[in-house]
């Protein structure tokens, strides 16, 4: 494709400065998604062109949640494409799956503090969890989005972003002390 | 509350999502039970973990550059136009980007509005704090308001027409009071937040869709009004037509 003239050169200065500071933020997205580090170097560039493509149709407010939402989409028929058992789009599916699949240590956690783990085992357990669980955790605790934001870029309603976090930290927590019994 | 409330909303104060009545809630909750207190804790312990835990991953450099070389970069603009546009650029751009930031601003409060006004939707749904005032009659609902916030928002009674007037309550969007007027259609609950000040007044009445949920938003009196609700957007405009109307009639009458 042959960019000429000024407004599109103003539109990719534009994007580029616009979203360019946010590729880690994307790339960590597409790494956690995908589990895999080339498939995330492919997403994240995949979503940079089609956000550079579709830039007229982002209107202002912050650009991080317009970036993942286009990212978590090209997640979506990379996981299609893979025929993968659960995918991002079978929400209702592993929502219901996951019961059993942890075990949870009793539902209530106790008191005590938990072990401090290196960042490559959080980076693992985290990865472990089921895809809609991994996905609103990451975009809150990791990419640093509000419920609202999440909401947006899942999808869904702020209850359902709320519900999926509460579960998502009971899954994590119940890995980290396996974890810790582990080792 | 009970302990199944505080289970989910107890995440919501500790990503700060709460405003300060249903925080003090939770808290309050948490202060005499235990295992609450203790989930509350210990999830509060793991958030800090992944926040201070560096899990974020780096852009290898290859990304960068194949980016880089897909997006036109500004390095292609000529050094000689770069110069001549200059001169003439750098009065006009000053005047650009303060206009371009004052959209953005704009849209971005109007986004937080919106935003906030389903948010205080979804809490009213889901926190059993629908009202603050259980009534069906209007008489009752608008006093209620007097001396809680500094504006005296139209309430009506459309049960006539379909609309049941269910009561009334206090809420905060975008750090300011608002009365919330709520109304039921079957199933379906609309929240009317009436107030000042929640944008700029509108010459005609708009809808939009947002996160799923139908918003029309228009003004009257010097009020601003937002309607939100999972109700079909037909109805939700009959609703504020019928809304409009009444509160039209009973300035006229």
């Amino acid at each position: 494709m042959a960019y000429e003239g000024g407004g599109d050169r103003g539109k990719a200065e534009r994007f580029r400065s616009a979203a360019l500071p946010y590729l880690d933020d994307v790339y960590t997205l597409a790494r956690y998604l995908l589990r895999n580090a080339a498939d995330a170097e492919d997403a994240a560039q995949e979503c940079y062109l089609r956000a550079f493509r579709h830039f007229e149709t982002f209107h202002g407010g912050p650009i991080k949640p317009w970036l993942l939402a286009i990212l978590r989409n090209v997640c979506r028929a990379e996981y299609a494409r893979r025929g993968a058992l659960a995918g991002v789009q079978d929400l209702a599916d592993a929502e219901q799956a996951v019961d059993g699949l942890w075990n949870e240590g009793g539902q209530s956690p106790e008191t005590e503090t938990l072990q401090k783990l290196d960042g490559e085992t959080m980076q693992r357990l985290i990865t472990q969890l089921p895809d809609t669980f991994r996905e609103a955790i990451v975009l809150r605790e990791i990419n640093d989005l509000s419920y609202r934001e999440i909401a947006d870029v899942a999808g869904v309603p702020v209850g359902t972003v709320m519900s999926r976090l509460a579960r998502a930290r009971a899954l994590l927590r119940a890995a980290w002390r396996a974890e810790e019994t582990r080792s | 509350m009970t302990c199944d409330e505080a289970e989910v909303m107890l995440h919501a104060l500790i990503d700060d999502e709460l405003d300060a009545g249903h925080a003090r809630d939770v808290e309050a909750h948490a202060a005499q039970c235990g295992r609450c207190a203790a989930q509350l804790a210990a999830y509060r312990d793991l958030h800090h973990s992944l926040q201070g835990g560096n899990l974020r991953y780096m852009a290898p450099p290859s990304l960068r550059r194949n980016i880089d070389r897909a997006v036109p970069s500004p390095a292609m603009t000529s050094r000689r136009t770069l110069l001549k546009g200059f001169a003439a650029g750098s009065l006009m751009s000053a005047a650009a980007a303060a206009s371009v930031g004052l959209v953005i601003v704009r849209e971005d409060r109007d986004q937080r509005i919106l935003g906030e006004a389903i948010s205080a939707h979804l809490r009213s749904l889901q926190a059993d704090h629908l009202t603050d005032v259980l009534s069906t009659d209007q008489h009752t609902v608008k006093p209620w308001f007097n001396g809680r916030i500094d504006l005296a928002p139209p309430v009506i009674d459309l049960t006539g027409q379909g609309f049941t007037l269910v009561g009334g309550r206090l809420d905060f969007i975008d750090g300011k009071p608002v009365a919330a007027i709520v109304y039921r259609r079957r199933v379906h609950v609309i929240n009317l937040f009436v107030s000042q000040g929640l944008g700029p007044a509108l010459p005609a009445p708009k809808t939009e869709i947002v996160q799923g949920f139908n918003i029309r938003r228009w003004s009257e009196g010097g009020l601003n009004l937002l309607a939100v609700s999972d109700l079909n957007s037909e109805e939700l405009e009959e609703f504020g037509t019928k809304f409009e109307q009444a509160t039209g009639a009973a300035r006229v009458g």
